[in-house]
């Protein structure tokens, strides 16, 4: 098994400025919004000019696969998302904003990427989507991309209060062999590299973002095991209710940044 | 998943076949006295080698100190900005006070985020393959308590 210490020293070269006060290519993007920055703030012009240019931005295939599997028909109710849910709708440009979202039903949090399941088996009687698939990843890709410029906005209120307990205690839990928490990194090390990385704020806002380490976009959950994995902690599970209250106490912290899905990063 | 399964059968294995001695149970830690924030007596009762020291604390596998202090090793590019700088660091502290940092630093502050490398429990979720280990040997700990001397 690979050695996860060594694998964020060995990561890309970051060779970024800190706290670069963000000329947006496009005028509506907010990199940084109170005392919060998106982690383009310290990516390098390099990076961010693959992000800014929708045609050098290897995820964009993914926004035009989600966009196709939008209207796609598909299993036994023969039904598409757009039977239901008109391409210029209210929802779908600003669902990118707002998840987790608390379902009462379920008694817990719902990610995006669970909503889709959810869909797909409820209502269109189809198979679910695994996690990390081509497929998920094209339709949250596509879906948060319908809010990209809009504020990180989740709700933390009334019954989503245990849950946003929850992962803001799990952001503070030092963990693994190495014995770091979340907030060890990206609260009190924003902005100091770690040998060769520069440490962000670990804002989710770009998610799922394309990794140019990865050679591929990833879920943010995939982004929480590859964090918890190099301070040698075990990762929880795809969509484990951990990661999904995790990724709402993460979104809230990014409060106020534009979603720039499918973001760009080292 | 599937590879959460293989690696329990593994070890199923390897216990059966009775080769393992560390995948599981705590390794044994040589006993250290610390007394007013220092562990005075070297781990190993011996004095480490300083020029291993200075390999460990570049290597990314092991000691890698080079991750959070800026150190006088000027071959590499990258040190981190996490941690102090480390050069001068043995006028300010006596031996007993590095080595006390290094084998645990909690022990002085709680919330550090610089690891205990001379530790092999109280830790949340570590991954099975690092379970009961220490990040070092005494004698590693004792190789970077030496270069750390040399640190005037
Ligand atoms: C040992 C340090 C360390 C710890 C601990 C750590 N991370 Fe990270 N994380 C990194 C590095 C290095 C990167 C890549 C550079 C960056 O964006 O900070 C990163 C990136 C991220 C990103 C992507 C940011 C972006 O703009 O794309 C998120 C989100 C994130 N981390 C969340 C977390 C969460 C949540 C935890 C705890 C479960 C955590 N991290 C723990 C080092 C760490
Ligand atoms: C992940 C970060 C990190 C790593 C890795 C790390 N340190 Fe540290 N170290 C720190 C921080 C932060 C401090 C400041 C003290 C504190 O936080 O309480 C510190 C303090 C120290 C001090 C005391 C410095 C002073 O001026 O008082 C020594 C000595 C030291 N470290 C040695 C080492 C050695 C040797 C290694 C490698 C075996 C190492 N450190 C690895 C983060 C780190």
């Amino acid at each position: 098994m690979k050695n996860h210490f060594q694998g964020i020293l060995m990561g890309a070269v970051v060779v970024g400025l800190s706290g670069f006060a963000g000329i947006a290519s496009s005028a509506e993007m907010t990199y940084k919004a109170g005392d919060r920055s998106s982690g383009y703030t310290y990516a390098t012009k390099e990076t961010q000019g693959i992000q800014d240019d929708d045609i050098a931005n290897p995820a964009y295939v993914y926004v035009d696969d989600g966009e196709a599997l939008w209207s796609k028909v598909d299993g036994k109710a023969g039904k598409s998302c757009a039977s239901c849910h008109a391409v210029d709708s209210a929802m779908l440009s600003d669902v990118g904003t707002r998840y987790p979202v608390y379902n009462a039903k379920l008694g817990k949090l719902q990610s995006l990427e669970q909503k889709i399941n959810q869909e797909r088996e409820e209502k269109m009687v189809a198979k679910p989507y695994k996690w990390e698939s081509g497929s998920m990843l094209a339709m949250t890709i596509y879906m948060r991309n319908q809010s990209k410029g809009k504020p990180m906005n989740v709700s933390i209120d009334g019954p989503v209060i245990p849950f946003f307990e929850a992962g803001k205690k799990f952001y503070d839990q030092k963990r693994g062999q190495l014995d770091m928490s979340c907030a060890n990194c990206h609260v009190d090390n924003a902005g100091n590299r770690i040998r060769a990385n520069l440490l962000t704020e670990g804002q989710s806002n770009g998610f799922p973002t394309y990794r140019l380490k990865w050679q591929k976009p990833g879920s943010i959950h995939r982004r929480f095991r590859g964090c918890n994995k190099q301070v040698r902690a075990t990762p929880y599970g795809y969509g484990s209710d951990e990661y999904v209250n995790l990724e709402l106490y993460v979104a809230w912290r990014g409060r106020g940044l534009s979603v720039e899905t499918p973001a760009v990063r080292n | 998943m599937g590879d959460r399964i293989l690696a329990v059968w593994a070890l199923g294995v390897v216990l059966s076949l009775g080769f393992s001695t560390n995948a599981t149970a705590a390794e044994k830690l040589m006993k250290f006295m610390v007394k007013d924030g220092a562990i005075a007596k070297s781990l190993t009762g011996k004095p480490g080698d300083a020029t291993k020291g200075r390999k460990l604390a570049i290597s990314r596998k092991q000691g890698n100190c080079l991750a959070c202090h800026k150190m006088p090793i000027p071959e590499q590019p990258f040190h981190g900005e996490v941690g102090p700088e480390l050069n001068g660091v043995a006028g300010r502290l006596s031996e007993g006070q590095i080595r006390a940092m290094i084998v645990n630093p909690k022990m002085a502050n709680p919330n550090t985020i610089m690891p205990a490398f001379y530790r092999n429990e109280g830790f949340t979720r570590v991954l099975k393959k690092f379970k009961g280990k220490a990040m070092l040997s005494a004698s590693q700990v004792e190789d970077l308590v030496a270069y750390t001397m040399t640190l005037k």
